[in-house]
């Protein structure tokens, strides 16, 4: 959505807004000529996570703040109100379809729990995708009360930089205005590219701005891409039970984890959400095969149903009379080209930055001639003192809510509160919500092997089975077969996935150095609620903890969570990190 | 479940043992994993005296057993009826209501406990841990005889034993009926049929716990208790658990005691209450009378003073010291039969490893009981680290206690219109910059897996502000602790809107 928000000029002559009486904050030199000449002290440009949390922030402190937000319709025509890409196209309506699909799971567990629901359950998209876009409306409207409440003015107006001040703003019917402002911060996030050059992509093609809001199931599907965006998009269409094929060009997740070092051209703290080798067999060799975290991702949606052709690029998407869609595609290991019918063609080939239309070269914002990003400093400043970029459309910044969000704060508290405070970029948790969760925060095992050198880091790692996944498995006796080394057989019953696969995929690794006290540099962790698990560690990670206090912490039982304070076997000893009994 | 472990000391003759002697449970199985591990010679006895009902079980204690293994399995049985009904929301077409079998979820339930128990004894094995399944008691300081089952003795000597026999639960004394018609938590996991309509008697988390799931999986359940839910913790949690439970079709009887129990004609079970409110008497016919009125240390047939080994008076449990020793320097107590520990598995597994490893391993690392998290899994699940509301205002003065807090709703109750009234998540400072944590309490879904974390954050000296830097996970429920903002003594409107 390209949004802008300004104080007006009187140009336009319809707004006018006095300097509040009880402005008390620092302001800088800069503005002091021309103070109570603009309209606003801040003009967020961008009613996402970060511009609408940076804007209620500085209303707060007392200022005059106007928002300005534009959503242009996806190439599909599709649209949606004011809250960003988290809450319309994002976060919100991905976590509640990927909880759609974890449900369908736990409807097939619930008979062994003695629910006696007759299987198959069928899935009505349209039911879902209501439920799921009334709630998107219901934070639509949230927000834009939250503005009304806290005098913050909302335009909905697409947004140019007319000067460094100056902001003008087009409405839907074509009508104008000039907005300007002490202040102005960009905070127009971005959206789903299209690939530039295969036939039919952009004809046919649909986007992660549309999938949420079918008013009909999308039938078989042809995610293309690797991303984050992909695989979870993937992971939930597959879990309410759609034919689903992901296509990707090289390995999973990569757009995630270059999204992450990224960061470290830009910060001195490197960062990686990626995650490093796990030891991945349910035999104890010493030599089984060392895979990635993102692997375990796919291998466990692989098991699951959902279809991946790798090493594979599209070539052409051609409509059918019957009006299903004819995909070509290049298959780079045999050579041969492929070609497939879907109904639904869904391309998660990353994202662009939303700074097309912002007009950036008049007000002199620089951006990066790569990514075409907005390039800021520490304080999230752009080349242009007073102007401000957060979120995704700045260079180097992991593409966040939460990072977005307390960036934005800070940011306000910074201008008008008297603050110091600097976001800080380093150790940022964050979770994929495929249809197992894979949550991390800190260093990877390969940053940290790289910067601290192998023979100065630990890491220790555990595979074990959530105790809710033992009673929908195979009854004890099968058990007691496995037990005394691992009774993990359990769970590869009840998702039909080949035995030896699925259960050693709940795995996490702490990365830590190997000096005592062993700080911990990161986290990895897949499992169910990774999420919520992940939070409390990276609190604690922020408190520099340690792998001794990690030990010292007592767990709590039965969880997934306390496996991390029991984590005890180093990938050096070689042991079996196969978590057995209680 | 009695048990323990003891080096054999030639008297039997039939058992030579050069090393250490343990104890069974969880605890004693873990705390002699180790010591084995530390090369040390290591026997454990454990043996398991029926319930009242005569409900008997296998190796592994408490937890693993009638505890924590099963209880949260049948949770999760519980969740998964409310998950049902959310499903048609979320667009699956399962026809309401679903009816629940007993016999289905029990039989898996146990299953699984079997197969536990078949897997600690594996591990025992491998470790060349030898266990006996005998019942033990002290003959003199190094000596222990163990009864088997048929009434074959041996005597074992050890050079350290360690006393982790746990406890049971504890039948009222004075009310007729209640040991000959109720059951306890000993037998509510292994019973074969539905429970049916239920009576819980009592307010600890095992009461709540059990009425909780039972009412999650369609029946019938009244609880009746004395005074106050929760003893010990946080009073505002423990009210909104409770609540949220009433909500959800758990019956309440408060300030009541009942005072007879018969069987009457049909197999039904009357229970004769008196209720302290009205000083009426009230009655009512149930299928089942659960007591969970506390539990008894299981000191009674160890004959602990051939040995010398001291217990408080008034609580039967064994005394000893911060290196976990009792009153015999090298006799030990570890778990919920020592006086003042929390009655956790995972405290006494700890503990227990901690020993050893001061025993054989040449550690001087003592257990730290301060800040242990817990979770209680009521329906609406509540998780909590360090000191309650009550506690931190009586240690530190209300003038110096900040208290942030927030009315939440989980993303996934949105969809199906879930009531989130009882979602809530409050942390206890230190008002004095840079306000150290005391405490947090959580009371939503998955609160174990979200205060797991947290505690570390706890362990490791987290301030407020600490918390306030810590970047959220978006969406959880886990972001809303590092979102705090609002203080209770601000006055200001906790609930959460909105994302941000």
């Amino acid at each position: 959505m390209a949004a802008m928000a300004a104080g007006l000029r009187g140009l336009g002559g319809r707004f006018r807004w006095r300097m509040p009486a009880v402005a008390g904050g620092v302001r800088g030199a800069a503005q002091g000529a021309v103070a109570g000449q603009r309209d606003y002290d801040l003009l967020v440009i961008g009613g996402g996570s970060g511009g609408l949390a940076c804007a209620k922030e500085a209303a707060q402190l007392g200022r005059k703040v106007a928002v300005v937000d534009y959503v242009e319709p996806s190439p599909r025509g599709t649209r949606w109100g004011l809250g960003g890409t988290c809450v319309n196209v994002g976060c919100i309506p991905k976590k509640l379809m990927h909880q759609a699909a974890l449900l369908g799971g736990l409807i097939r567990d619930a008979p062994h729990y003695g629910w006696e629901v007759a299987q198959p359950v069928p899935h009505d998209w349209r039911k879902m995708a209501e439920a799921v876009q009334n709630h998107v409306k219901s934070l639509n409207w949230g927000h834009r009360v939250q503005l009304h409440d806290r005098k913050v003015k909302y335009f909905n107006v697409k947004a140019g930089f007319v000067d460094k001040h100056t902001v003008r703003g087009v409405a839907k019917g074509g009508k104008e205005i000039l907005l300007s402002a002490d202040h102005i911060v960009i905070a127009t996030g971005g959206r789903p590219r299209y690939p530039a050059h295969i036939e039919g992509a952009l004809e046919y093609g649909i986007t992660s701005d549309d999938i949420f809001w079918l008013k009909e199931s999308p039938g078989k599907t042809l995610v293309v891409g690797a991303s984050y965006v992909a695989l979870e998009c993937a992971g939930f269409l597959t879990g309410i039970g759609l034919d689903v094929t992901v296509m990707m060009r090289s390995i999973p997740l990569r757009g995630f984890d270059q999204l992450f070092k990224e960061k470290s051209l830009v910060k001195i703290e490197v960062w990686s959400c990626h995650c490093g080798d796990i030891k991945h067999s349910m035999a104890a060799t010493k030599e089984a095969p060392c895979r990635q975290m993102s692997s375990l991702v796919t291998e466990h949606m692989a098991s699951h149903g959902t279809r991946f052709l790798r090493g594979c690029t599209p070539s052409q998407v051609r409509r059918l009379l019957d009006g299903q869609l004819q995909v070509t595609w290049e298959d780079h290991t045999t050579g041969k080209e492929g070609t497939g019918t879907f109904n639904t063609v869904l391309w998660a080939v990353g994202r662009v930055p939303d700074t097309r239309s912002l007009n950036l070269e008049k007000a002199g914002v620089d951006t990066s001639p790569n990514t075409q990003k907005i390039l800021v400093d520490s304080r999230e400043a752009t080349s242009v003192p007073h102007i401000y970029a957060i979120g995704d459309v700045v260079e180097g910044r992991p593409e966040l809510t939460p990072t977005a969000v307390m960036a934005g704060r800070l940011l306000a508290q910074r201008l008008f509160g008297g603050s110091s405070d600097l976001m800080d970029y380093d150790k940022v948790p964050t979770t994929v919500f495929t249809p197992l969760e894979y949550g991390c925060v800190g260093l990877s095992e390969e940053e940290a092997v790289a910067r601290h050198g192998q023979e100065h880091v630990e890491v220790y790692h555990a595979h074990y089975k959530p105790l809710e996944f033992t009673v929908p498995g195979r009854d004890a006796s099968q058990c007691y077969v496995k037990a005394g080394c691992r009774v993990d057989a359990a769970w590869t019953l009840l998702t039909q996935s080949p035995p030896g696969l699925a259960a050693e995929m709940f795995g996490f690794q702490m990365v830590c150095l190997r000096e005592p006290p062993q700080p911990v540099l990161g986290l990895h962790f897949l499992g169910p609620n990774a999420g919520e698990v992940t939070q409390g560690f990276a609190l604690g990670i922020k408190c520099g903890a340690s792998y001794v206090q990690v030990m010292q912490t007592v767990g709590i039982h039965p969880t997934c969570s306390e496996e991390v304070v029991k984590l005890r076997i180093s990938k050096r000893s070689g042991l079996d990190p196969t978590v057995t009994g209680c």
